[in-house]
C-alpha cells in the first residue's frame, strides 16, 4: 500500500497552452470578393488584436460602399450558374467545406481563440466541430429541397443574401449563416464582427481549397458602415443579421418597404428556472455553464437565475462554491474556463451595468481571482436582491454576470420569466416530467432547454419570440429563410 | 295592411365581445349607415382586450380551436343572406364560408406538418412545436370587402392568434355583420376585435403598438386605396418591437398565412436513467 498524499489546499494547474505554432496570420488582409483578394477602394484598415494580450494580430480592410457593391456585383453575376447547379453537385461543395473544416479544425480553434478570446476548450469541442456539423448537415438538403416544405415542391433561391454575423462565435455564426444559403442556391456577401474578422477570412481559404465557384461566397470586412452599406444596397434579395436587438430595429427600419426578405436573431435575457425537487448538483453545472459559456457573450445566455425560495440559500451556496473553482486567463490555456472579454468596448458595458446593479440595491459576489494585467477581463459574477426593474434583471449584459431572484408558484416563476422585452431562451430543472412540458409551454422563448442548458445543434431550430427576432436557423426550418415557396392553394403565390 | 317600419340597426365596434360605439362618439355616413369612426384610444382598448384573451385562446386543444371556427363557418352560412347584403354577393359569401371550414381543418394539423423531431447528436429529446405569436393587428384588404377579411383573419385563429382588425374603410358593414356571427360562434370575448373607421387614422397606432406581435398590412398595399408609402411607414413603425410583418394576398388560401404567425419553439431534454 502506498501512503495517500493529501491533496495540497490549493491546487494550482501547471500552463498546458495550445500551440500558436498551427496558425500563420497575414500582416494584413484584402477583402474576398468574385474569388480573390482585393484591395478595399478606400485603402482604410483597421487594426485587430487579441483581447488577451491586446497585441495587434492584422491589420483588416475596411470595406466601404464601393467594396459592398463590388460584393454584391460579384454575388449577383454567379447567383444564375450557382442556383442552376444541380442540388446533388452544390450538395458536394458543402460537404468538401464540411471535410475541410474538420480537417483544419486546430488551425481554426486556436484562430478563434486568439482573435476573440474565448477558451481554446470551446472554440475546439464546440464552435468548430459545431460549423463543420452545420455545413454537412446542409449539404444533405441540398438536393432535398423538395421534400422539406409540403404543398410546396418547386422551393426556389432567393438570390443574393446579404449575412451580418456577430463576434461572438465568429465562424460557427458564419456557418449558420452560409451553410444553408449555399444549400438552397443562393449566392452570399458575408461581413463578418469587426473584431473577430480572422476565422472567416481563413474561412475564404477552405473556399478556395474546395473549389467553390467564384463569387458565390464574397467576404467584406468592416465596422457598421459596412453593414449598413449592405442592408441598404438594392442588389441584395435577403438580410440575415445576428447581433444586437438595437441594431436590428434599424436594420428592420431599413429595409421596411424594399422588398427584401429579413431574419433577425437579436438579444436575450433567458432565464435559468431551478425548482425545489430538482437535482441541485446538475442544476449549478447548468446555471454555471448558462452564464460563463463564452464569458457569457452568448445571446441565448441563461443570464437570470429564478430559483424557488425553499431552495435558494442552499442552491446559491453550492453555486458560489462551484464558481470559485473556475479559472480565468489565457484562453490558449486548455484548463481555462473563463477566457478573455472580446473587446474594451465590451468590458466597458459590462462594468457599466455591474455598477447599475450596485446602485440600484442588488448583492454583488465575485470569487476571489487573479486577472491578468494585460488584455480585458471580467470575474464570474453573481448578484443576489435582485428586483424585476433593476437593469440587470431587464437588459442583456453579454458577459459572466447572473442575476439572481427567487419565486415561489410556478405560476410566479413563468410570470418573471416572460418578464422581459426578450423570448429567446429559457432553462427548466426539475426532477417531474408533467412539470417540464407545463412550464415549456407557458415560457414565451424559442429554446427552453430542461435539465440541460446551451445545447447546439445543425439539426435543431434556434430563434427567438419578441425582441429576440424571428426567423429560424437550423434544422429543416432554417431553410426557409432562403427560399422563396410557392404554394399551390388560393392566391398561392410566393411566401 | 299598414306599411311595416323596419328597425335599423346601428353599426358599431367589435371589442372585448361587446360592441361599443367609439369612444370618440364620432361615425361616418358609409354605405348608408353611420359607421363608428374608431379612435387612437378604441385601437388601444382592442389592443388590451385582445392580450386578455390570448392565453386562454393560445392554449385551447388544437381540436376545441378548430371547432370553434367550423362554428364560425356554421353561423356565417345561416345568416349568408345577411352577409351577401354587406358584400359583392352570394358567391363572396360561400366562398368565405369555405375558406373558414379550410383553416378550421388546419388547427389539428400543424404541429405535425410545421413542427417535428429533431436528431440532434447527442443523448437529448429535442422536440419543434409550433406556437401563436400573439396579438396581431390586421389592415384588412379594402375588397373584397367580405372575404378580405377573412382570407387575413381566419389563417390568424387557426395559429391560435387573437386579432385586432381594421375593417375596410370603403365597405365596413361585412366587417360588423361578421363580427355579430364571431360573437355567437364561441369565440372567447377578445379573441377577435374589429374596428371600423379610417385606416389611415388608426393602422400607425396599430403598427406602434408595443403590445402588438404582429401586423398583417396587406390591406395597406392591396388595391383599391393601396398605399406602398404608408405601408413601408407602418412596416417602419413596427421596428419598434421587432413586429414580424405580413404583406398577404387579400384572397389567398394557405398555409403560408397561418404559418407567418406562428413562433417554433424548440425544447430539449436529455435522455438517460
Amino acid at each position: 500500500m502506498t501512503d495517500i498524499v493529501p491533496a495540497p489546499a490549493a491546487w494550482e494547474y501547471a500552463p498546458a497552452p495550445e500551440s500558436r505554432a498551427v496558425v500563420t496570420i497575414a500582416p494584413a488582409y484584402g477583402l474576398y470578393i468574385g474569388g480573390e483578394w482585393v484591395e478595399p477602394a478606400a485603402g482604410e484598415r483597421f487594426a485587430t488584436i487579441s483581447p488577451a494580450s491586446e497585441e495587434q494580430l492584422a491589420e483588416i480592410a475596411q470595406g466601404g460602399e464601393e467594396d459592398v457593391d463590388r460584393a454584391v456585383r460579384a454575388a449577383r453575376a454567379a447567383f444564375p450558374g450557382w442556383a442552376a447547379l444541380p442540388g446533388a453537385e452544390r450538395a458536394k461543395y458543402l460537404f468538401r467545406i464540411a471535410r475541410l473544416l474538420q480537417e483544419r479544425a486546430r488551425e481554426f480553434a486556436v484562430l478563434e481563440s486568439l482573435d476573440g478570446g474565448k477558451p481554446i476548450k470551446e472554440s475546439r469541442d464546440v464552435d468548430v466541430p459545431l460549423a463543420a456539423a452545420h455545413f454537412f448537415y446542409y449539404a444533405g438538403w441540398a438536393d432535398k429541397l423538395e421534400y422539406a416544405f409540403p404543398g410546396r415542391p418547386q422551393p426556389r433561391p432567393l438570390g443574393v443574401a446579404g449575412q451580418i454575423i456577430p463576434w461572438n462565435f465568429p465562424l460557427l455564426m458564419l456557418a449558420w449563416k452560409v451553410a444553408p444559403a449555399l444549400a438552397t442556391g443562393n449566392t452570399v456577401v458575408l461581413k463578418p464582427a469587426e473584431s473577430t474578422p480572422l476565422t472567416a477570412l481563413l474561412f475564404c481559404d477552405v473556399l478556395r481549397q474546395a473549389g467553390l465557384p467564384a463569387g458565390v461566397v464574397n467576404v467584406v470586412t468592416g465596422d457598421g458602415r459596412t453593414g449598413a452599406a449592405l442592408v441598404a444596397h438594392p442588389g441584395v434579395d435577403k438580410i440575415a443579421f445576428t447581433g444586437s436587438t438595437e441594431v436590428g430595429k434599424s436594420i428592420q427600419r431599413a429595409v421596411a418597404g424594399s422588398g427584401k426578405r429579413l431574419t433577425l436573431e437579436l438579444g436575450g435575457k433567458g432565464a435559468n428556472i431551478v425548482f425545489d425537487d430538482a437535482a441541485l448538483d446538475q442544476a449549478v453545472e447548468g446555471i454555471v455553464t448558462g452564464i460563463t459559456f463564452n464569458q457569457g457573450h452568448v445571446c441565448c445566455a441563461g443570464s437570470r437565475l429564478l430559483v424557488q425560495e425553499s431552495v435558494a440559500e442552499q442552491l446559491i451556496a453550492k453555486l458560489r462554491r462551484r464558481m470559485e473553482k473556475l479559472r480565468v486567463g489565457d484562453p490558449l490555456d486548455k484548463n481555462t474556463d473563463i477566457g478573455a472579454i472580446n473587446s474594451a468596448e465590451q468590458l466597458a458595458r459590462i462594468e457599466e451595468l455591474v455598477q447599475s446593479g450596485r446602485d440600484e440595491g442588488a448583492t454583488i459576489w465575485q470569487p476571489a481571482c487573479r486577472l491578468p494585467e494585460k488584455g480585458f477581463w471580467y470575474p464570474p459574477t453573481v448578484f443576489t436582491e435582485v428586483a424585476q426593474s433593476h437593469r440587470i434583471a431587464q437588459e442583456e449584459i453579454f458577459g459572466p454576470v447572473l442575476s439572481v431572484l427567487t419565486f415561489r408558484t410556478p405560476d410566479e416563476a413563468v410570470e418573471k420569466a416572460n418578464n422581459t422585452p426578450y423570448g429567446l431562451s429559457a432553462g427548466v430543472w426539475t426532477e417531474k416530467g408533467s412539470r417540464i412540458l407545463w412550464m415549456a409551454q407557458r415560457l414565451r422563448a424559442g429554446v427552453v432547454w430542461a435539465n440541460t442548458y446551451n445545447r447546439f445543434d445543425p439539426t435543431s431550430p434556434f430563434g427567438g419570440y419578441k425582441e429576440s427576432g424571428y426567423g429560424r436557423e437550423g434544422g429543416r426550418h432554417g431553410l426557409a429563410a432562403y427560399l422563396s415557396l410557392e404554394e399551390a392553394g388560393v392566391g398561392g403565390g410566393e411566401a | 295592411m299598414t306599411d311595416r317600419l323596419p328597425v335599423m340597426k346601428t353599426y358599431k365596434l367589435f371589442i372585448g365581445g361587446a360592441f361599443p360605439r367609439s369612444e370618440s362618439g364620432r361615425v361616418v355616413e358609409v354605405e348608408g349607415a353611420n359607421v363608428a369612426l374608431a379612435s387612437r384610444k378604441d385601437v388601444r382598448d382592442a389592443v388590451k382586450a385582445a392580450r386578455g384573451a390570448f392565453p386562454g385562446w393560445a392554449k385551447a386543444t388544437a381540436y376545441n380551436r378548430g371547432q370553434v371556427l367550423y362554428r364560425l363557418a356554421e353561423l356565417m352560412e345561416a345568416r349568408a343572406g345577411d352577409l351577401a347584403a354587406t358584400c359583392s354577393g352570394p358567391d363572396e359569401v360561400a366562398r368565405a364560408v369555405d375558406r373558414v371550414v379550410w383553416y378550421a381543418g388546419w388547427t389539428d394539423k400543424l404541429a405535425q406538418v410545421v413542427g417535428g423531431a429533431n436528431p440532434v447528436a447527442g443523448p437529448y429529446f429535442d422536440f419543434t412545436v409550433p406556437e401563436p405569436t400573439g396579438v396581431v393587428g390586421i389592415v384588412a384588404p379594402a375588397e373584397p370587402a367580405l372575404l378580405g377579411l377573412i382570407s387575413r383573419l381566419a389563417p390568424a385563429l387557426a395559429g391560435g392568434n387573437v386579432v385586432v382588425a381594421l375593417a375596410s374603410q370603403l365597405h365596413p358593414l361585412a366587417a360588423v355583420e361578421l363580427a355579430e356571427c364571431i360573437a355567437t360562434a364561441d369565440v372567447p370575448a377578445g379573441v377577435v376585435n374589429i374596428l371600423t373607421g379610417d385606416p389611415a387614422e388608426t393602422a400607425p397606432w396599430l403598427a406602434s403598438h408595443m403590445d402588438v406581435n404582429a401586423i398583417d398590412i396587406s390591406g395597406a398595399v392591396a388595391a383599391p386605396g393601396g398605399d406602398p408609402a404608408f405601408a413601408t411607414a407602418l412596416e417602419r413603425a413596427a421596428a419598434d418591437n421587432v413586429k414580424r410583418v405580413v404583406r398577404g394576398p387579400a384572397d389567398g388560401q394557405r398555409l403560408a398565412d397561418v404559418e407567418q404567425l406562428l413562433e417554433l419553439k424548440t425544447v430539449w431534454h436529455p435522455i438517460g436513467v
